[in-house]
């Protein structure tokens, strides 16, 4: 037997999973409460203990972690045009795995940097001009930010002909600063992939020190990376295959949690109808976005309002008792549901949580009258032909009806204009592996690959 | 010399792609850095792509007649967004139907465009023109 051991460090729980690499089984999976407060080893082992040990004691060949305990890997990125540099760095931070706390454009003022101060985000994201292209506003936001009272991790991706000098600025104050490509190099070209680098370097250097996630390192041998990243990770390899080892092809994981909905795509997204023009900024091949106001439980209440009156709708209830039951929620995070009514209640909150999720991930098509006729214009991602939708989450994978929640990622006839998968099979992560082969990606993707599809489960 | 940047567009509800690629080609062999944005552009997207490349000048084209009612406030929103002095080009069948060009240009000019060429413009005409006004010659 070959053991690898797989943590991830969540918010709530520290989820391990022990898998044989020889057989490329699961030896077992298990979670207990995360410890972040005293020592996170304690919430490690009391998981291990769930798994039976082997006799002569467990013999990893490697103990690997992601972590996205003691908040995840918050994050602030600031760009020239908001709809430009500005969202360009925010899908770069997305894309890396960071909570998005929030995104400046244009000049730094004096109540943006009251904001970071307040955010105490663990890395900046600084952005701003294409190569060539405007050089004031990295330099001026560079001068903004070494002014700030302490020193924050930064990553400057913006124009590459300014971004040295902005550099030396911000180390002034700043440690470490580290520079990347832009984000942006070119008008509408979208290049994250080396910020991504720079902002997981940053993480594996600094941020894991500074969370006392280290002391998991005396035990473990890394935290390699935030756990979104783990999963896209995942993810990518799942869509993209190995060698031989073919994937499943473009997909898309809904990620039901407690306090957000996590939707990932691995897609290209083109427009997969004829005479339809793509606008705007082209989006990454695999893209992440996070719904903080769609969670569960720790937000519940936050989605009963973006779901207006639709919920009480679904069910037949009482705005009242929607209400109520939202409130339990909230009160009471690790609640499960006991009762008939309230487990309808949990597949009707989860499908609108991801109803919603997958409007806001997915491309829109736009009617343009011209005196030629009508003209079709697309942007983001057209997802209507994609073959797979994974589901994956806490909430999700306790509910006992999770075909219910994920069929609130299917196009909705109704509103034609938003482009959601039409046909998809679904599959649920019934072990809840995505992270914990997102990490095992890093020593054998083929294992990774093979156990995705083997554990995977068609529904 | 630095290369100068320029902003290339069809704005409005206008969808002629082919002059736009004749022109993209023209002024990128005359030795400009063209950004194009293609069709069906907005005043906005033309202002945000200026802003982010540090463009130098706007060519606006606009061929389908409708090319007041979408080009003006185009200078009012350039001063509001911080780049109120940048060169603003226009071109193509600027009005409906055959008129006399000269009010056509006296409206434009009016509209805040530096340059305002009639249908039937050559490239090298407003090439010849922009290294001018750039102080290139």
């Amino acid at each position: 037997m070959q053991a690898v051991l797989l943590v991830d460090f969540g918010s709530t729980y520290t989820k391990v999973t022990i898998v044989d690499l020889e057989t490329e089984r699961i030896i077992g999976t298990a979670q207990a409460g995360t410890t972040i407060e005293t020592n996170m080893m304690e919430g490690l082992h009391q998981a291990l203990e769930k798994i039976p040990e082997p006799q002569g004691g467990w013999q990893f060949v490697r103990k690997l972690a992601c972590s996205s305990a003691a908040g995840g890997l918050k994050m602030v990125a600031s760009g020239l045009v908001k709809e430009l540099t500005a969202e360009a760095a925010r899908r770069a931070a997305l894309g890396a795995g960071a909570r998005v706390l929030q995104v400046f454009s244009y000049e730094l003022s004096a109540s943006d940097q009251e904001k970071i101060v307040a955010l105490k985000p663990d890395i900046l994201l600084l952005a701003g001009g294409t190569d060539g292209g405007n050089k004031e506003i990295l330099l001026k936001n560079a001068e903004h930010l070494a002014e700030l009272p302490f020193s924050i991790p930064v990553v400057v991706a913006g124009n590459k002909v300014v971004a040295p000098q902005a550099a030396e600025i911000l180390k002034i104050r700043h440690h470490p600063v580290v520079v990347a490509e832009n984000v942006m190099p070119e008008l509408n070209v979208l290049a994250v992939d080396s910020a991504r680098l720079a902002i997981r370097e940053v993480f594996l250097d600094n941020i894991i020190h500074a969370k006392g996630l280290d002391k998991a390192e005396e035990f473990m041998e890394r935290v390699l990376m935030p756990t979104p990243a783990a999963v896209l990770s995942a993810a990518e390899l799942l869509a993209q295959g190995f060698d031989d080892e073919a994937g499943l092809g473009e997909l898309l994981i809904v990620d039901v949690g407690g306090a957000t909905t996590d939707v990932h795509s691995l897609a290209q997204g083109e427009p997969s109808k004829p005479g339809v023009m793509l606008k705007g900024l082209p989006e990454p091949y695999a893209k992440r976005t996070v719904e903080g106001d769609l969670g569960m439980r720790y937000s519940a209440l936050a989605l009963g309002e973006a779901a207006g009156k639709r919920l009480a709708k679904h069910l037949g209830w009482t705005e009242e008792k929607v209400h109520r039951q939202l409130e339990l929620y909230v009160a009471e995070p690790w609640r499960v549901p006991e009762s008939e009514e309230e487990s309808s209640f949990d597949t009707a909150m989860g499908r609108l949580a991801v109803e919603l999720a997958v409007e806001r991930h997915v491309g829109r098509i736009e009617v343009v009258y011209t005196p030629f006729g009508a003209s079709y214009i697309q942007h983001g991602k057209d997802l209507t032909p994609l073959p797979a939708v994974i589901g994956t989450g806490g909430v999700l994978l306790r509910n006992s009806r999770p075909l219910g929640i994920l069929e609130g990622a299917v196009f909705n006839p109704a509103e034609p204009t938003l482009l959601k998968p039409q046909e998809p099979e679904f599959y649920v992560d019934k072990d809840y592996i995505l992270a914990a082969m997102g990490l095992l990606r890093e020593i054998s993707p083929l294992a990774a690959l093979r156990m995705m599809k083997k554990y995977l489960v068609k529904i | 010399m630095e290369q100068k940047t320029l902003i290339l567009g069809v704005i409005g509800a206008d969808v002629h792609a082919v002059g736009n690629r004749i022109l993209d080609y023209a002024f990128t062999q005359a030795g400009f850095k063209v950004i194009n944005i293609g069709v069906l552009a907005s005043q906005e997207e033309f202002i945000q792509a200026a802003i982010e490349t540090n463009a130098d000048v706007i060519l606006v084209s606009s061929l389908y007649g409708h090319g007041e009612i979408d080009c003006r406030g185009l200078r009012e929103k350039c001063q509001e967004s911080g780049i109120g002095n940048i060169l603003l080009y226009v071109g193509g069948n600027l009005v409906v139907g055959k008129q006399d060009f000269a009010p056509v240009e006296r409206l434009f000019k009016g509209m805040g465009f530096d340059r305002i060429y009639p249908p039937g413009t050559m490239p090298d005409v407003p090439i010849a023109d922009l290294r001018q006004d750039l102080g290139l010659v």
